[in-house]
């Protein structure tokens, strides 16, 4: 799959779709909503990553992932890495 | 000696959700078997389930979950364990485990490569992902594993349970079963085997017996020391009196054609009940309606019950679920639990066509009373395993 160009937008998108998956309410998936808000834990991220991975070709390693506390954290560490 | 009883039993079968529904249906003559396999059609996981309970759990254990939530519930435990939370174990059977977890991802490195392979594969299949969800979903802190012995999973689970009680390991155990191996891998490989039924019937001990139907679902038993059960006030639904435990050590598949394994099994459980042949009222079988097992079974009845084999009820809760492997021995035994206590013995339906040497009463297609002249009825629940693992357990129904 081709993958996607990477925009602050675009990847809130794709970070606000993963996690209604994984099963918090779609309204409650806000920028400044905390993983433990959302009761999304560590193997949600790993999923997380492996979407990103697939969409971006941007991997997040473990460390990274272990220091994001928010959505808006997971969003802005996906557009960093990709600048 | 400490007892140990039973305060809450639940059930997810191919005859609806709850334990009273599968027997209900049972003993009214309904099969929960269609084109040849007893599919749980009833479970719909979002009934019982939130978006990541499910997407957290295989199958199986979705199973055991719910059987568990239903357990729990009539033992009266929902809101608050009255244990310490580190003296309550949880044992959980299964035969295969997440299979179809195992085959979707296996489907996914085929097709797209070992990166998309998900990171929920490994916690999903793994066969002792029921008792570890039912651990944390319960905060039970004591002993928790998986028991693996085929379609002897679910009763040696149960019997392993009442023997932690009786150690002093545990005072109470969430036990039972759970089995979902309906997908396309497990089926061609049973039939690969030869052991499914070409027609789809699950009929046995009958004449026209042609191997068993798979089917799906969990059973889930809470048992707790009695002393401290009744201390607490809780209902008692039956006395776990006895389990016997043994290995035909004879070949991987098929049943010692003598049944001697069996028969030291279920002589094993009346002995550590403290009973005798004369003693037991019903036999729930382990009844496959494969040609060697109900025949092998038949004999093993016979080598350790005596001439009391002959004038006691013994039917197969496999002929209206079709046979749930790991978790055919919890939810037999759940089965049998509710039998004694409304003094019932539930038929084996489809039998009409009797083979030599297969004279026991079968209870053939309608249930019947047990005759039981005002005492506490006893049953033995058979439960025997490919690999050659026997498991039998000895209920008591309670006063």
């Amino acid at each position: 799959m081709a993958e996607k160009t990477i925009t602050p937008e675009a990847v809130e998108t794709t970070v606000r779709e993963a996690l209604a998956q994984f099963g918090p309410e779609p309204d409650e998936i806000k920028l400044e909503a905390t993983f433990e808000e959302l009761d999304v834990d560590s193997l949600d991220l790993a999923e997380l990553s492996q979407i990103i991975e697939d969409e971006y070709g941007v991997k997040l390693k473990g460390d990274d992932v272990g220091k994001i506390k928010t959505v808006g954290d997971a969003v802005d560490l996906v557009v960093n890495r990709a600048g | 000696m400490t007892q140990v009883v039973v305060t809450g039993i639940g059930a997810v079968t191919p005859l609806g959700v709850g334990a009273r529904t599968l027997y209900e249906r049972w003993l009214a003559g309904q099969s929960g078997i269609e084109d040849g396999e007893g599919v749980a059609t009833e479970y719909e996981p979002k009934e019982h389930l939130s978006v990541k309970e499910a997407r957290r759990a295989d199958r199986f254990t979705q199973f055991a979950m719910v059987a568990g939530d239903e357990a729990l519930a009539e033992a009266g435990w929902s809101d608050e364990l009255p244990y310490d939370s580190t003296r309550v174990a949880c044992i959980i059977g299964t035969g295969i485990g997440g299979i179809g977890t195992l085959e979707h991802n296996h489907d996914v490195l085929r097709d797209s490569g070992p990166k998309k392979v998900s990171p929920l594969a490994v916690p999903l299949m793994m066969s002792n992902a029921a008792p570890g969800a039912l651990s944390m979903r319960y905060k039970l802190r004591g002993h928790s594993y998986g028991i693996v012995s085929a379609c002897a999973a679910g009763a040696h689970a149960i019997g392993t349970a009442a023997s932690l009680i009786r150690s002093g390991a545990a005072d109470a155990v969430v036990t039972g079963g759970s089995e979902a191996a309906l997908t396309p891998l497990s089926k061609a490989a049973f039939a690969a085997l030869d052991a499914l039924s070409d027609s789809g019937i699950s009929r046995p001990f009958d004449a026209r017996r042609d191997g068993f139907v798979m089917g799906e679902g969990a059973a889930v038993l809470v048992l707790e020391d009695a002393d401290k059960a009744r201390e607490r006030g809780a209902t008692i639904l039956a006395t776990i009196k006895g389990y016997g435990a043994s290995s035909d050590a004879h070949h991987i598949t098929a049943p010692q054609a003598e049944g001697l394994g069996a028969a030291q099994a279920i002589d094993q459980a009346l002995q550590s009940a403290g009973l005798g042949p004369e003693d037991i009222d019903y036999v729930n079988a382990h009844g496959t309606s494969t040609p060697l097992n109900d025949r092998a079974e038949t004999k093993a009845i016979k080598l350790a019950l005596g001439d009391r084999a002959l004038h006691i009820p013994v039917s197969s809760t496999k002929s209206a679920i079709g046979h749930l492997l790991g978790a055919a021995g919890a939810v037999e035994a759940a089965a049998t639990i509710l039998a004694l206590r409304d003094r019932m013995a539930p038929p084996t339906l489809g039998y009409e066509e009797v083979e030599e040497g297969l004279d026991l009463d079968y209870v053939p297609n309608t249930a019947r009373a047990l005759e039981v002249n005002g005492h506490l009825p006893v049953a033995l629940s058979n439960a025997f395993g490919f690999g050659g693992h026997n498991a039998v357990l000895c209920l008591e129904a309670a006063e």
